[in-house]
């Protein structure tokens, strides 16, 4: 029903190629397709955008990459990583890759930290799981990290608390356990979500410095629009579980080729004139127990004909680097225009 | 809508609010000062009849608190609150009573502002009997017209906010606010909670009951792009101050008061073809409890200087014609010094 004539392989420049991805989770309601059949590669260095409503499966498809979806979650499909099926792997030797050469960062900085151990007990955790490093310099390399994420005064601030730190400080002490390991891919679960806008701004470049220098990819799941112009090299839009589009940042904005896309993208002020309606997009996601069989944004949408709802649309090539799930892709593009 | 001229409809002067932070027993023992939270350090503005005000900033800049106490939840600690002419904190009993069905506060979580065991008609049908505007034969008839107000289907009616969305639950909200027909909404973070696509169609529905019912809207929030979209002028605070008050266009495109520069700057822009790659701001934003002497953005300003770190500016009219509360402002010569 999907296209699955994609290579098994991951190709060159690929870091990551996830391939019919789904979870599922089997509730007294039904069963939820929270990630639908996702196909999605991960290049060497990228900063790709995963964007998306709550509920879109955004979030759920960062955690099933590294298996830490909780029963009753089923993952399906494959997420070939340096030659393995990170979704087949032994769980020992998952852990190997999870935490070390893939690590995570998340939304809540305030919970994602254990309150009742020091920053350097934390950051030690990982060298020492995942590094051959003694003790002296396990302390220097802590120092280290902490430095290099922009904590004043590093040195002293390793024996403190979480509490003893504010919310962009504490993501700050994430981001440093995450990198201990050196990882060459980063997963972040809407990391500046809770964060005050000036030190959002921080994190975010942080964020891209320390891609630069360590050459890692990253994937940035998050719901704000904005972030994602301001950050990601591509973005990958969801709805109910699925890819809608994905492409360069600057392709997608510019020449939005799914209705979805088109909607979202007007549903955010700023961009009109002042007081003037917002083009919003009408009704609510659909439920993911019960997913329409066709295109899963069909009855929000303007452009809809019978041939979204009779079939879902596979994902296919729109642009140079660009693919759109939409029937009506032309359609789109000449609203754009 | 047109904001009409003559005295203003809201008038803010000098308003103050500080929470005394609780102390653990022990630190009491051992003799720990006394902390306070400084959320309103002297906050005044006016509102226009029909006028959008927008009021932003980040956490703990006190924008909430101010909401909560031109409503008189909070019992503000000085200064003045005059709403159409009267002294709202002098006001008792029917009058009190009437100031308090003319401003409507609108809460920013939908999920914890409606009682769940209340079933909509009886959220909606509430207010009414209690400031009795209507017979009571005549409430099921005002009911079925607020839910067609806020485009609420009617069998809505015997349902519980849980069946309900959170953009169809803030709808409930801003039904249930506009039940005792006041002429003054309060709106803090309206939508914040609520995804875009959802978000739009409640920002549409604000502006257009605000043209027919002739509302007059303080739209408190912390997204700059949404007060932008919504407001005819914007204060911007800052740790219990308004440090910039402009007409919205003026503020967005020159803003005066490094603080709001910062932050227009941070915000991330839509456009993927403007990035900035260093950060707008350094240093985190200070505690409400120890607020910096003088001016209290002073640590994390670029252009800061010896006055900045003695004398707290006070708002005064900028070269542009809008309200800003920097030493530059009013000795625009001192910058070039540094």
């Amino acid at each position: 029903m999907r296209s699955r004539a994609i290579a098994s392989e991951a190709g060159p420049g690929i870091a990551l190629a996830i391939r019919g991805l789904a979870t599922t989770f089997a509730m007294s309601t039904g069963l939820v397709r929270a990630v639908d059949g996702i196909d999605l590669d991960v290049r060497a260095g990228e900063v790709l955008g995963l964007v998306g409503e709550s509920g879109c499966g955004k979030s759920v498809t960062l955690r099933s990459l590294v298996r830490l979806v909780r029963p009753p979650g089923r993952i399906e499909g494959r997420a070939i990583w340096q030659g393995k099926d990170l979704l087949a792997l032994p769980e020992r030797e998952l852990r190997d890759v999870r935490g070390k050469e893939i690590a995570m960062i998340f939304q809540e900085p305030m919970t994602a930290l254990n309150p009742v151990l020091s920053i350097r007990q934390q950051i030690d955790e990982n060298l020492k799981a995942h590094t051959g490093l003694g003790r002296a310099e396990r302390t220097r390399r802590a120092i280290e990290l902490l430095d290099l994420v922009g904590i004043p005064s590093a040195a002293e601030r390793l024996d403190s608390y979480p509490h003893q730190f504010s919310g962009g400080m504490r993501q700050r002490v994430m981001i440093a356990i995450a990198l201990a390991s050196q990882p060459r891919l980063l997963l972040a679960d809407e990391p500046t979500t809770a964060l005050d806008v000036t030190i959002q701004d921080q994190i975010l470049k942080l964020l891209l410095e320390l891609r630069d220098r360590l050459g890692m990819s990253v994937i940035l799941v998050t719901h704000d629009l904005g972030v994602v112009a301001q950050t990601c090299d591509r973005v990958a839009v969801m709805y109910a579980g699925q890819i809608m589009e994905v492409g360069p940042v600057v392709e997608v904005f510019r020449n939005p080729r799914h209705a979805y896309t088109l909607g979202l993208l007007g549903s955010m002020p700023g961009g009109g004139a002042i007081r003037q309606p917002l083009r919003s997009i009408e009704g609510a996601p659909p439920s993911l127990v019960d997913l329409p069989r066709g295109c899963p944004f069909a009855p929000r949408c303007t452009f809809v004909t019978d041939a979204c709802r009779q079939r879902r649309p596979d994902l296919v090539q729109v642009a140079a680097d660009h693919l759109s799930a939409c029937v009506h892709h032309d359609q789109v593009a000449k609203a754009v225009s | 809508m047109k904001t009409t001229a003559g005295p203003p409809l809201l008038d803010v002067q000098g308003l103050a609010k500080t929470f005394p932070l609780h102390r653990p027993m022990l630190k009491v023992l051992l003799g720990a000062p006394r902390l306070t939270v400084h959320a309103l350090n002297g906050v005044s503005f006016s509102v226009r009849r029909g006028e959008t005000l927008g009021i932003v900033g980040e956490s703990g800049c006190g924008k909430s608190t101010l909401a909560r106490c031109l409503v008189r939840l909070i019992e503000p600690d000085g200064g003045s609150i005059r709403y159409d002419g009267a002294d709202v904190r002098a006001l008792t009993g029917a009058e009190r009573r009437a100031f308090n069905r003319r401003v409507q506060l609108i809460f920013q979580d939908p999920y914890s502002s409606l009682n769940p065991r209340m079933t909509v008609r009886q959220t909606l049908s509430e207010a009414l009997r209690v400031h009795r505007l209507c017979p009571p034969g005549e409430i099921a008839g005002r009911v079925a017209g607020l839910l067609d107000l806020v485009r609420l289907p009617q069998d809505s009616l015997d349902r519980y906010p849980h069946e309900f969305s959170g953009g169809q639950r803030q709808r409930i909200g801003i039904a249930r606010a506009l039940s005792v027909e006041p002429n003054c909404l309060i709106a803090d973070e309206l939508v914040s909670a609520l995804d875009v696509s959802v978000q739009a169609q409640v920002i549409n529905l604000l502006l257009e009951l605000q043209e027919r019912l002739e509302l007059t809207v303080l739209f408190v929030a912390h997204d700059l792009r949404l007060v932008r979209h919504i407001s005819h002028r914007v204060a911007v605070m800052y740790l219990g101050r308004i440090v910039e008050l402009d007409r919205t266009e003026r503020l967005f495109s020159a803003p005066s008061h490094p603080y709001t520069q910062a932050l227009l700057g941070a915000a991330p822009e839509l456009d993927p073809t403007r990035r900035r790659r260093t950060a707008a701001v350094r240093g985190e934003l200070p505690s409400p409890v120890a607020i910096p002497p003088g001016c209290p953005f002073h640590p994390r300003c670029p252009y800061a200087f010896d006055a900045c770190l003695r004398e707290r500016p006070e708002l005064h009219r900028s070269a542009g014609g809008g309200l800003a509360a920097c030493h530059l402002v009013t000795m625009p010569q001192a910058a070039h010094a540094t």
